[in-house]
């Protein structure tokens, strides 16, 4: 090994040019593949095609029909609907609405099918028909009807009828020609369109599609707005340490080459990028500072200690190149077992950072010593200042080290405590933060209508036309008032209600009659008669499948998050099992998958968190040849992960999808400055036949700096990560933060007193 | 020259005439539009006299799935001169329903009147015909897809020929006259030039994207001059749902008359 590092050394100082040229080439081609790198934009990317809820979910789709939806809510300045002029803006925009791309069924109270006995008839007709016209009477007639009608309340129109949402169903076709973009975009028109048109109207928008658009317009918002933060930091941070514009230079070309190269792969290989995997760049950025601090650190101490540029450069490569290794090796390692997540976002994200680790090694070993041995770098031989802090942490360190051992190892334990108050959560929608109109608009639906977490139940009667047997539909309906009675439930969408008030109609709108009919032929027809009178696309078919053997009814909630959804649904499964055991199912819905996806995806990254560990803790025994420290390294390697566990804990509490790739990711991460100070440790002890004492003091003096810019950096990185608007980005931002500070505190403080209490005596 | 001569020449002259009258009128002189209308009115025309008949139909629905379902349904149809088709349709299956008619006065203008007769109340009940648009029990078809197709019920555009399996084609738009109401904007209808049978029609819906492709097959020719199809199959393009009716027992000239289409002729019919 010793003869290889001295070898690379003399080569890449000998070959300086030709290496130059080649990865510079090497660079521009793989970034090349850019080009291809396209953004997802589906809320479905977080799910595997291997995931059980999103199959659930696809078979009822295609039993019924698979739709998004546009979500119009309107607000009158007036707090009342029941005006002239609101009235006329719902059935205008309701019209419009037919016209927007993909739509393929538009619900609003103004086109809601009323129905009502007209001399011996059934009449059903517009709730709302030329609104302009309508008399004070009318209005009045219209507000009643609205505000006791199931089927509205609480889902298009609220108590106090000062709020009103129209909903359009958007189909994405099998041929692929569905563009959110052009839905987006002609949503927003027609919501500019209505603002214009009626400024006494609040008007909100926000559904499926614009969750989606905003997926999509994530990652490049994250883009714009931290990378360039993230650079100045960097840029910064490297200024202030290395003090030199040309070893900035050459850093800066290291991050931004690895940077461009694993996003060019990422191309080549048709990865998609995602809210989550387009932060790649910014990881990538920080972790790849740290190979060429170590790199120019070392050139800089050898020549402040008057050694030749050349002679600098081989020798800091001699002895770091082994440190050096290890750390990308295992950081990709930490990333690569992010495979092991259900979500494919994560799986991307992981590859990219992997091969980004892996190309910073590459050109911080090949391509920035080269680089420095062609430019006139310059460093003054002076005596050592800059040690000072970190010789006297050592001698701190090595004189209080009982006292710093205990106190370390109580904060260890009561930080970590914290984990107990963790529990599992995520709000979909708060994924996104308020810079998203979109959030704007499903908060204020959440707080005035039903709110966007949807369960879906298809509650199959076995036999064809059975949804008009009585006693299905009794225990159907009883279903749907179980739910009703549920706090969290805001509305519950059944055909039952269609029933009942059809038997009303049918008997001269007697009150007495709102039940549902007693004879299943009966039930058949009404449900004939009704369907016969709807006008195109408010037919009955996303609710009834073709041989009427089964409905779905649809149960939506504000935001209760995950866990709550989950309660939710396994208390309605339970309802069936006991009342109806016949037909019990599963709830489904995009709700529902995304409360199962963090629970999957932490079971399944924990196997990779093991394996990570493992992996990790062979390389540092195998590198160090030392059993003894390469277990000793699992302390402050694994420990910063569950003090940060515990800080959340205690602050914050939830946990979710973000934060169940951490600590696989965390680990290869941290692991580096404990490979740093331990490789100088031994060195010392090996080469230079150093006590513990000295061996601590040498690792102090000559990582110490290291260790504290590329913490710095991290800290920065992952820091600027943490204000992304993207919940799961932000989360994982923060997180990792606090991981990493932990880390340095025991690198610095607990890592030597541990050394210290086991090889002191030696 | 003789006096027979001349005779001949002058009729000579006046084909000459005739035929450039033709070819101009065919040609040069007709927009799209009366193009357009004149293929209806031939379309029509030639079904002219029929009577009145009666056929069984069955109804497959079939979603994404490839999940299935079936309606069979008796009709009876009475032509009415001067004004729209009476028809009434009977349904057998599903159980639930069976006995269930429904009656129809279409008319070329204004809108059409429609009853249905429910067995298990033992009532007629009129149906709000405004709503044309809807789907007719459950399926890919609108009640106006089956609907008599009234010649005055939509405009017309003649946009050219087409091959259609093996088979010239006049390629014509229709517009619905009651937009309203109508759940499409648009219709392209392909009919074979020889027969001007109905072959092919695309609807487009509100937002003009292409909705559904209705195909026709297997014309029969009845008292050597009324075409009828055995097949009819709708395509929505944008659920993946799809319907066929398939007709069976065309009998022509069965002695319907009016007293079989009206209110109290509903309720008998079993």
């Amino acid at each position: 090994m010793q003869q290889i590092e001295t070898w690379i050394g003399k080569t890449v100082v000998r070959y300086r040019w030709p290496l130059i040229v080649l990865f510079i080439t090497i660079a521009v081609l793989s970034a090349s593949g850019m080009r291809y790198l396209v953004f997802s934009n589906d809320s479905r990317m977080f799910f595997s095609k291997e995931n059980p809820q999103l199959q659930a979910l696809e078979a009822l789709e295609r039993t019924y029909t698979k739709v998004e939806n546009v979500l119009y809510i309107l607000a009158p300045k007036s707090e009342n609907i029941f005006e002239r002029d609101t009235l006329a803006a719902i059935e205008f925009l309701s019209n419009e609405a037919w016209k927007l791309p993909f739509s393929s069924r538009v619900d609003s109270i103004s086109n809601f099918q009323h129905t009502r006995a007209f001399e011996d008839d059934l009449m059903v007709t517009d709730l709302i028909s030329n609104a302009q016209s309508l008399t004070k009477e009318q209005i009045a007639e219209i507000q009643a009807i609205a505000l006791n009608q199931p089927m509205l309340l609480n889902s298009l129109i609220n108590i106090k009828g000062s709020v009103t949402a129209i909903n359009i169903n958007i189909i994405k076709p099998d041929d692929g020609s569905y563009d959110l973009e052009k839905i987006n975009t002609a949503a927003l028109e027609l919501n500019k369109q209505m603002k214009g048109k009626y400024p006494a109207l609040d008007i909100y928008l926000t559904g499926g599609v614009m969750i989606d658009a905003a997926f999509g317009a994530a990652p490049a918002k994250d883009m714009k707005m931290l990378i360039p933060v993230m650079f100045s930091l960097l840029l910064f941070l490297i200024v202030i340490s290395l003090r030199s514009f040309l070893a900035t230079a050459g850093t800066l070309l290291v991050i931004i080459f690895s940077t461009i190269t694993a996003l060019g792969i990422a191309g080549w290989m048709g990865i998609l990028l995602t809210p989550a995997s387009a932060n790649a760049p910014i990881i990538i950025l920080t972790l790849a500072v740290a190979d060429s601090i170590h790199i120019l650190v070392t050139i800089r101490h050898q020549m402040r200690k008057g050694a030749a540029k050349q002679a600098a450069i081989q020798e800091s490569i001699r002895v770091n190149l082994q440190p050096i290794l290890i750390t990308s090796i295992s950081t990709a390692i930490g990333f690569l077992t992010m495979n092991f997540s259900d979500a494919p976002p994560f799986r991307d994200l992981g590859n990219i950072v992997a091969m980004g680790v892996m190309a910073a090694l590459v050109y911080s070993v090949f391509f920035m010593p080269a680089f420095m041995a062609v430019l006139p770098l310059k460093i003054p031989q002076t005596k050592n200042e800059e040690h000072q802090i970190f010789s006297a942490i050592a001698e701190l360190v090595i004189k209080r080290r009982n006292i710093i051992f205990w106190t370390m190892l109580v904060t260890i334990l009561a930080t970590s405590s914290g984990i107990s108050r963790i529990y599992l959560n995520d709000e979909f929608i708060k994924y996104f933060d308020r810079s998203y109109p979109f959030r704007i608009a499903s908060d204020f639906s959440a707080k005035h209508l039903a709110g966007l977490e949807i369960i879906d139940w298809d509650l199959n009667s076995g036999e064809e036309g059975g949804i008009n047997n009585p006693e299905y539909l009794a225990k159907v309906d009883s279903f749907a008032q179980w739910f009703r009675e549920q706090p969290e439930v805001r509305h519950v969408y059944t055909i039952t209600d269609i029933m009942k008030r059809l038997n009303q109609n049918i008997h001269g709108d007697d009150p007495a009659w709102y039940t549902l009919p007693k004879q299943r032929d009966l039930a058949a027809q009404y449900l004939l008669l009704y369907e016969m009178n709807l006008p195109f696309g408010l037919d009955l078919n996303d609710r009834i499948n073709v041989d009427k053997s089964s409905t779905r009814i649809t149960i939506s909630t504000p935001n209760i998050g995950t866990a709550g959804v989950l309660d939710l649904e396994q208390r309605g499964r339970k309802w069936l099992l006991l009342n109806a055991p016949e037909m019990v199912t599963y709830g489904s819905g995009l709700s529902i998958i995304f409360s199962h996806i963090s629970e999957r995806n932490i079971r399944s990254m924990l196997k990779g968190s093991i394996i990570a560990l493992v992996l990790i803790s062979l390389i540092m025994i195998l590198a160090l040849r030392d059993m003894k420290l390469g277990i000793l390294s699992l302390v402050p390697n694994l420990t910063p992960a569950f003090m940060a566990f515990g800080v959340w804990g205690i602050f914050v509490g939830q946990v979710g999808l973000a934060v169940s790739v951490m600590i696989a990711m965390t680990l290869g991460i941290v692991v580096d400055d404990t490979v740093h100070f331990l490789s100088k440790y031994q060195r010392a002890r090996r080469e230079h036949g150093m006590n513990a004492e000295d061996s601590i003091r040498y690792a102090f003096k000559t990582v110490g700096t290291a260790i504290w810019v590329t913490t710095l950096a991290l800290v920065g990185g992952f820091g600027v990560l943490s204000f992304s608007g993207f919940q799961i980005n932000s989360h994982m931002g923060a997180m990792t933060t606090v991981t990493i500070i932990f880390a340095i505190i025991l690198d610095f403080f607990f890592l030597p007193t541990l050394l210290l209490k086991l090889e002191s005596n030696k | 020259m003789t006096s027979y001569g001349r005779f001949f020449s002058h009729i000579l002259f006046a084909l000459v005439l005739f035929g450039q009258m033709l070819s101009i009128s065919s040609g040069y002189c007709k927009t799209a539009e009366e193009k357009g209308l004149q293929i209806a009115r031939e379309a029509d025309w030639r079904d002219d006299g029929f009577g009145n008949y009666t056929a069984e139909m069955t109804m497959t629905l079939k979603n994404k799935q490839g999940k299935e379902s079936k309606r069979s349904i008796r009709t009876k149809t009475l032509e009415v001169p001067g004004d729209g088709d009476k028809s009434l349709s009977i349904f057998d299956t599903p159980k639930d329903v069976r006995g269930t008619a429904f009656l129809t006065f279409s008319h070329k203008v204004g809108d059409d009147e429609q009853w249905l007769y429910l067995p298990a109340l033992k009532r007629v009940k009129r149906i709000n015909s405004k709503n044309k648009s809807g789907s007719f029990m459950g399926s890919e078809f609108a009640y106006e897809d089956i609907a008599s197709q009234e010649v005055e019920k939509y405009t017309y555009k003649y946009t050219g020929k087409d091959e259609y399996h093996g088979q010239l084609c006049f390629v014509v738009e229709s517009y619905p006259v009651d937009k309203k109401y109508s759940g499409y904007t648009k219709r392209v209808s392909w009919l074979d030039t020889k027969e001007y049978r109905l072959q092919k029609i695309e609807f487009y819906d509100r937002k003009k994207s292409l909705l559904k492709t209705l195909t026709v097959g297997d014309y029969q020719l009845y008292l050597e001059k009324f075409w009828r199809p055995d097949t009819m199959s709708m395509v929505n393009h944008q659920t993946g749902k799809s319907t066929v009716l398939n007709w069976t027992d065309y009998t022509f000239q069965t002695g319907l008359t009016d007293k079989d289409f009206n209110s109290t002729s509903l309720k008998r019919v079993r």
